[in-house]
């Protein structure tokens, strides 16, 4: 499935197409905490982008953009990202994920650090949930099984 | 939100649903399932959920039929039943 395509059409759309994906998953990201939208929704358009990236242009010219590697520890740096502003705010003396106690840190108004928390709080679901739908997209497509996978074990498809 | 305009997108949906259960290729029940979604889509939009509708968009229309696919491509493409 995941094979480089020689029609000219579906290769310079996609590469057209994926920078405006992309730049509309940042936007929806960045606009998630007072508009439709938020961290999952762009992270899933954010990871639509690549996917579309891997089935145009096949598993080796995608692999220096994401690979399985990539996507796994992105997902997990999401994560981190995540629990890391949570545990800032426990350490901060205020309640997990209590964004306001962020504002002796951030030297602002505790309105604006509930803004700004929530703000990184998006950004880390949104990496996160690329990541993982990348990596669950690869599994199924290439069952996996990868090119260089099977010429070692010689596995016929 | 308009009452008449439910009532449509409702039985598309429904339309939608039994379709995509009772076709017999799997691939034409992936694209009727996707098309279902943004039914679904534009009737939670319709009644004013329209984060929801972004989520059901992204997520189940986008991603859900693009992985659907992918899956189908590693099995068969007529179902047995």
């Amino acid at each position: 499935m995941i094979s480089i395509t020689d029609d000219i059409i579906i290769r310079t759309v996609s590469r057209v197409l994926i920078p405006f994906i992309q730049v509309y998953a940042l936007y929806v990201i960045m606009h998630g905490h007072h508009s439709p939208g938020g961290g999952f929704q762009g992270g899933v358009i954010l990871g639509a982008s690549f996917i579309l990236y891997l089935i145009t242009h096949g598993l080796e010219e995608a692999k220096e953009r994401m690979s399985e590697l990539k996507a796994g520890l992105l997902s997990t740096f999401g994560i981190l990202l995540y629990s890391g502003i949570g545990l800032l705010c426990l350490i901060m003396g205020r309640n997990y994920l209590d964004y306001g106690g962020l504002s002796t840190l951030l030297k602002v108004i505790p309105a604006q650090a509930r803004s700004l928390g929530i703000l990184g709080i998006e950004i880390g679901v949104g990496i996160a949930v690329m990541g993982v739908m990348f990596s669950v997209f690869f599994d199924i497509s290439t069952g996996g099984i990868l090119p260089e996978d099977e010429e070692d074990l010689g596995v016929n498809r | 939100m308009i009452v008449a305009f439910d009532f449509i997108l409702l039985l598309f949906v429904i339309i939608c649903a039994i379709a995509a259960i009772s076709v017999k290729d799997l691939l034409s029940a992936v694209y009727i399932l996707g098309a279902y979604s943004f039914f679904m889509c534009l009737l939670w939009a319709e009644m004013g959920a329209v984060d929801v509708a972004f989520t059901e968009a992204s997520v189940s229309a986008g991603i859900g039929t693009v992985l659907l696919i992918a899956a189908v491509s590693k099995t068969k493409r007529r179902s047995k039943d």
